[in-house]
C-alpha cells in the first residue's frame, strides 16, 4: 500500500540485525545508574526482520527517481551523473573505518587527500586558501560571510552592516548574510540579466562589507562586469564572494581570482558529482585571498616537509563542524577530479553546449527572457496561458524530471533547466519533444498531470494546516 | 571528450550548428576576463588508475585496529544492509523532493526518520537538515533565541563537546560558563539573560547529567533547555522530552554511520509541535494526492531561505537525506530492543575495561560519577600509554590534555581486546 509505513510492517519480537554476544560480565544499568535517568517505556520503533526491511526500502527507492532512473534537468542543482567509482573509494575501509581524532600520524592519506584537494580548489578559483569544513554549499557561504565580518572586527572597521545579494540570488544567500548579522539588500539588474553596475555603485559606502554574486548567475548568464563589480567593490573596501554553485559553466575558461573575487565557495556534491544523495550530504569548501587566509576555519590542512598536518589559521573564525568536514565527499571529489584533470574544461564545455543546444530548441515555442548566449543552464518561460507548474507535472508523465521552477524569483513562471555534460544529445532531443509537445498541450489537460507518477498532485495545504510529521 | 560525456565529435558539430556558433569558444565569448591555457592539474587517470591510487592512499591511513576513541564519533557496527540500501541508485542521486509526486521513497524516508527521533527523544517534531552534531547544537542555539526573543546566549558547562561550543561560538552565540564538579553540571546558578541551557547526557566525560534539573533550571529563567543526547544511549535513557528538555540535538552517526574521519554524518533535532515554525530545515509531513491516497510532502515551507530569503529562520538547504536513510535502516534493523542491547553491551564492556583498569591500580577521573560506555581514566602519561597501544595494534583513547585519557567502549570491542588495553596501559609507566 502507498506510504505503509516500516513500523506497520512488523511484530513485538522480530529482530533485524544480530549483535556479538557479551563476553564480560554484564552490568545491570539499573545498579548503575540513577533510577530517574532510565528509560520507562520502550521507543516505539519497527520489529522487523531483515527481508522485510530490504524490501521496505527497495520498494520505496522505487518509487522514487534519480539521475540513475531519468534525466533530472534541476536548475542549479547539476545533477550530473554520479561515476560509482567515486562510490568505491569512500568505502575503502582504510577511510571508512579512521576517526577524525586519530591522531596526524595515523591519518597521513586522509590527510593528503585533503591537502591535495585544497590544491585543486585552488587552481580551479585561483584563490590560494582553501577550507574544506563547510559540510553544505550555504555552510559554505556563512562560513565565508564570517571570515569577512571577522576581518572587519580584525582591521576595526566596525561599521560594516550590509551585505548586497543580487535579485537573481539563490535564497541562500540573504539568508546566510542575516544569519552573520548583516543587512541582506538587493541590487537591481540590467537587460542582460546581469548586476546593474550602475545601480551598484551607488549603493555601495564604507558600510557595505561585501556583494554575493552568483556566476554565472541564476538566470544561466554570465556575470560579465564582474571585474568592473570587484572594483567598485574593493574601492570601497568591501569584497566579493562568489557562490559557485554554478561552477559547472566556469572550469578551465574562467577563474574567480582573474575575477576580482576574493572569497567563494564550492559545491563538491554539484560540480565534483559526490552524489546528492535525495538532499544531502553535501561539501560546502570555501577558496579564498591571501588577504582573508587566515581567518579560514580551524583546521586547514598544511604539508611540512613529507608530512601533513592540521593548523588552525592564525585568526580563525573557528571550527564550522565538530570535525574536519565531510570528509567522504572530500575523497569523492578528489577521485573524480583525478580521473579528469585538465579536462575538467570539457567537463564545462559539454555542460554550456547541452545548455545552449536546449536553449535554441525551445526558442520561439517558450519565451526566452535573456535570449542570448547561456552558460551550464538557461532560463525559460512557457508560452502565455500556461503555467510552469503545469508543464512540470506534465514533464513528469513524459518520463523527465522538472526543471527547477518559480526561480529565478525575478522571471514570472520561471523554468530553469541545466541538463549537465552527462547527457547525450538523443536525451535532449528527447526532453525538447516533450516541452514542445507541452507548449501545444490543453491547459485543462495539463493540470491532471502527472498521471503516471507513484501519486498524483499533492494537498500541500493539508499537509500544513493538519501537520503529521510522525508516526 | 570529457569523460562520462557521450558526445562525439559529429553530435558536438552538429549541436554548434543548432545553436548557430561555429566553435566551443564562441560558447564563452561574453566570457572575461577569460583563462588562457590549461588547468594546472595532474593528468586525467583511468578509473583502474585512480582507485589504486586511492587504496594507496588508504594504506597510509592506520585503520582495521581496535578505537578507543569516540568524543562524539563512535566505533560501532554497521550493518551490511544499510550499504545495499544506500547504493540504490535511486536514493544515491536524487535532489531534494520539490516534485513530490516522483519522490515519495525519500519523502516517507525522511517521515519515518522524523518518527524515529521523535521516539527516542520524546519530543513531537523533527526534521532531517542538519548536517551533523556540531551543527544541530548551534541551530538549536540560535533557536532558543527567535522562541526566547532575547539575543543568542547560552549557558553551558565542560560537559557540552567542547567542539560543539565551538561551533556555536562560530555562529555568533554568546556562552556562558555553569560549574562542572565532580563530572556532572552545577544548574543551580543559571544567569537569568540566557536564551538557553544546554545539558548533554552522556556528557563530554560519559557521565549521565540530571537533564530534569537542567529543564527546570532554563524554565526558571524563562529560557529554554536543549539537551544533547547521543542517540543510542536513549534506548535506555529517560527521553530528553519526558524529562522537559524543549529541544533535543545530537550527532546520528551512531545509527549505521561507518567513521569516515568524520563525515558526512547526520544531526538530528528535535522539539515540541508549538515550537515548530522556528525549526530550521525541511520538514516532511503527511497527506493525500488528488485520489486520496496518503502520501508525504514538504510542508511549513514558509520558514525556509527560498521563500523567506534574508527573513527565514536559517539558511540551510540541506535534506541530510542519505545519512538519515542509514539511520533509519539501522533503527528498523535493530527495533527498540536491538538498540537497547547495544547500549548494554557497550556499557557492560565500559563496565568491564573501567573494573580492570582500577584493579590496575589507575583511577578513574570521576569515580562517583554514573556512566554508560565512555569514561576518562588518569594516567601518568597518556601520550606514552597511545604510543605504547599502537605498537600493541590498539588505537588508544583521547588524550585530554591534562593526564586523562577518554576511553570510548562499543558493542565492537572484545574481551580479547579489553584485556590486552589493561595490559598495555598498566604497564606503559
Amino acid at each position: 500500500m502507498l506510504g505503509e509505513l516500516i513500523r506497520d510492517k512488523g511484530r513485538e519480537g522480530r529482530r533485524g540485525y544480530t549483535l556479538p554476544k557479551l563476553d564480560v560480565d554484564e552490568t545491570d544499568l539499573g545498579e548503575v545508574l540513577p533510577k530517574k535517568s532510565l528509560r520507562k517505556e520502550k521507543p516505539k520503533l519497527a520489529e522487523v526482520d531483515e527481508p522485510t526491511v530490504i524490501r521496505h526500502y527497495t520498494n520505496l527507492s522505487r518509487k522514487n527517481w534519480g539521475i540513475d532512473t531519468n534525466f533530472y534537468p534541476l536548475g542549479s542543482c547539476t545533477m550530473k551523473h554520479n561515476p560509482r567509482a567515486n562510490e568505491a573509494a569512500a568505502v575503502v575501509p582504510g577511510f571508512a573505518g579512521i576517526h577524525p581524532l586519530q591522531s596526524e600520524d595515523q591519518a597521513q592519506g586522509a590527510l593528503r587527500v585533503m591537502h591535495e584537494v585544497q590544491g585543486f580548489l585552488a587552481e580551479l578559483s585561483g584563490l590560494p586558501a582553501v577550507s574544506l569544513q563547510p559540510m553544505a554549499g550555504a555552510q559554505g557561504e556563512l562560513t565565508s560571510i564570517l571570515m569577512i565580518r571577522k576581518h572587519f572586527e580584525d582591521t576595526g572597521d566596525e561599521g560594516r552592516r550590509t551585505v548586497i545579494v543580487p535579485e537573481t540570488a539563490h535564497g541562500t544567500n540573504p539568508a546566510t548574510a542575516s544569519m552573520a548579522n548583516f543587512k541582506a539588500i538587493e541590487v537591481g539588474l540590467d537587460e542582460h540579466g546581469c548586476v546593474a553596475v550602475e545601480e551598484l555603485r551607488e549603493m555601495v559606502d564604507e558600510t557595505t562589507a561585501a556583494l554575493m554574486i552568483t556566476n554565472p548567475n541564476t538566470c544561466g548568464v554570465y556575470e560579465r562586469n564582474i571585474k568592473e563589480i570587484a572594483d567598485v567593490l574593493h574601492e570601497v573596501g568591501a569584497f566579493l564572494y562568489m557562490d559557485g554553485a554554478n561552477m559547472n559553466a566556469n572550469m578551465g575558461r574562467m577563474r574567480a581570482s582573474d575575477a576580482g573575487v576574493d572569497i567563494m565557495h564550492f559545491n563538491l556534491h554539484k560540480t565534483y558529482s559526490t552524489p546528492h544523495g535525495g538532499g544531502g550530504p553535501g561539501s560546502g569548501a570555501i577558496s579564498c585571498t591571501d588577504e582573508l587566509a587566515a581567518f579560514r576555519p580551524d583546521p586547514v590542512v598544511e604539508k611540512d616537509g613529507y608530512n601533513y598536518t592540521l593548523a588552525r589559521p592564525e585568526k580563525s573564525i573557528g571550527r564550522i563542524a565538530a570535525f574536519h568536514g565531510n570528509f567522504g565527499q572530500i575523497l569523492r571529489a578528489w577521485n573524480y577530479i583525478k580521473m579528469h584533470g585538465p579536462e575538467l574544461k570539457d567537463v564545462s564545455d559539454m555542460a554550456v553546449l547541452n545548455a545552449n543546444y536546449v536553449r535554441a530548441r525551445l526558442g520561439g515555442a517558450y519565451r526566452i527572457p535573456y535570449d542570448e548566449l547561456c552558460k551550464h543552464e538557461v532560463v525559460v518561460q512557457p508560452p502565455k496561458g500556461k503555467k510552469a507548474l503545469d508543464i512540470a507535472k506534465g514533464l513528469i508523465d513524459h518520463g523527465f524530471h522538472p526543471p527547477t521552477i518559480y526561480f529565478p524569483l525575478v522571471v514570472k513562471e520561471a523554468m530553469l533547466i541545466e541538463p549537465t555534460e552527462t547527457e547525450s544529445k538523443e536525451t535532449l532531443d528527447d526532453f525538447v519533444g516533450a516541452m514542445l509537445e507541452l507548449a501545444e498541450t490543453e491547459p485543462e489537460e495539463l493540470e491532471e498531470a502527472p498521471t503516471h507518477a507513484p501519486t498524483k498532485r499533492l494537498d500541500e495545504t493539508r499537509a500544513a494546516r493538519q501537520l503529521k510529521a510522525r508516526w | 571528450m570529457a569523460r562520462f560525456t557521450p558526445h562525439t565529435e559529429a553530435d558536438v558539430a552538429e549541436m554548434l550548428e543548432a545553436i548557430g556558433v561555429g566553435t566551443l569558444d564562441d560558447l564563452f565569448a561574453d566570457v572575461s576576463p577569460k583563462l588562457e591555457g590549461d588547468l594546472d592539474l595532474p593528468p586525467a587517470l583511468s578509473e583502474y588508475e585512480a582507485l589504486k591510487e586511492v587504496e594507496e592512499a588508504a594504506k597510509e591511513n592506520v585503520a582495521g585496529l581496535p578505537i578507543f576513541l569516540g568524543a562524539g564519533a563512535y566505533d560501532r557496527v554497521v550493518p551490511t544492509a544499510i550499504g545495499a540500501i544506500l547504493s540504490r541508485g535511486e536514493f544515491l542521486t536524487s535532489y531534494t523532493p520539490y516534485q513530490p509526486e516522483v519522490s515519495q521513497g525519500h519523502l516517507q524516508v525522511v517521515f519515518e526518520f522524523q518518527s524515529v527521533i521523535s521516539e527516542l527523544t520524546g519530543l513531537e517534531v523533527s526534521n532531517a537538515s542538519v548536517y551533523d552534531g556540531s551543527n544541530a547544537v548551534a541551530e538549536a542555539a540560535l533557536m532558543t533565541a527567535r522562541l526566547t526573543k532575547r539575543d543568542p546566549k547560552v549557558a553551558v558547562s565542560e560537559g557540552l563537546n567542547p567542539r560543539y561550543r565551538e561551533v556555536i561560538e562560530t555562529y555568533g552565540v554568546g556562552v556562558v560558563d555553569l560549574p562542572f564538579d565532580g563530572g556532572m553540571t552545577d544548574f543551580s546558578k543559571v544567569p537569568d539573560d540566557v536564551s538557553g541551557v544546554f545539558v548533554q547526557s552522556p556528557n563530554y566525560f560519559g557521565i549521565i547529567e540530571d537533564v530534569e534539573a537542567a529543564s527546570e533550571a532554563a524554565h526558571g529563567v524563562e529560557a529554554l533547555c536543549v539537551a544533547v543526547c547521543d542517540p543510542i544511549a536513549l534506548a535506555v535513557l529517560e527521553s530528553p522530552g519526558a524529562l522537559g528538555a524543549d529541544v533535543a540535538v545530537g550527532e546520528a552517526q551512531p545509527l549505521g554511520m561507518p567513521l569516515l574521519f568524520g563525515g558526512p554524518y547526520a544531526g538530528y533535532m528535535a522539539t515540541h509541535e508549538k515550537f515548530v515554525r522556528q525549526l530550521p530545515g525541511r520538514i516532511c509531513g503527511e497527506t493525500v494526492d488528488k485520489d486520496g491516497r496518503l502520501a508525504y510532502v514538504l510542508t511549513l515551507r514558509g520558514r525556509e531561505q527560498d521563500i523567506r530569503r534574508a527573513k527565514a529562520n536559517s539558511n540551510i538547504c540541506t535534506n541530510q537525506a542519505l545519512t538519515a536513510l542509514a539511520a533509519t535502516v539501522y533503527a528498523a534493523l535493530l527495533g527498540p530492543e536491538g538498540l537497547r542491547e547495544v547500549a548494554e553491551l557497550s556499557a557492560s564492556k565500559a563496565h568491564y575495561l573501567a573494573g580492570k583498569l582500577g584493579e590496575a591500580g589507575l583511577d578513574l577521573r570521576y569515580p562517583d560519577a554514573p556512566f554508560l560506555w565512555e569514561f576518562a581514566v588518569e594516567l601518568p602519561d597518556v601520550k606514552k600509554a597511545n604510543e605504547a597501544l599502537l605498537e600493541n595494534d590498539i588505537v588508544g583513547g583521547l588524550d585530554l590534555g591534562d593526564g586523562a585519557m577518554l576511553v570510548a567502549v562499543t558493542e565492537k570491542r572484545t574481551k580479547k581486546e579489553l584485556d590486552a588495553f589493561v595490559e598495555v596501559v598498566a604497564n606503559a609507566g
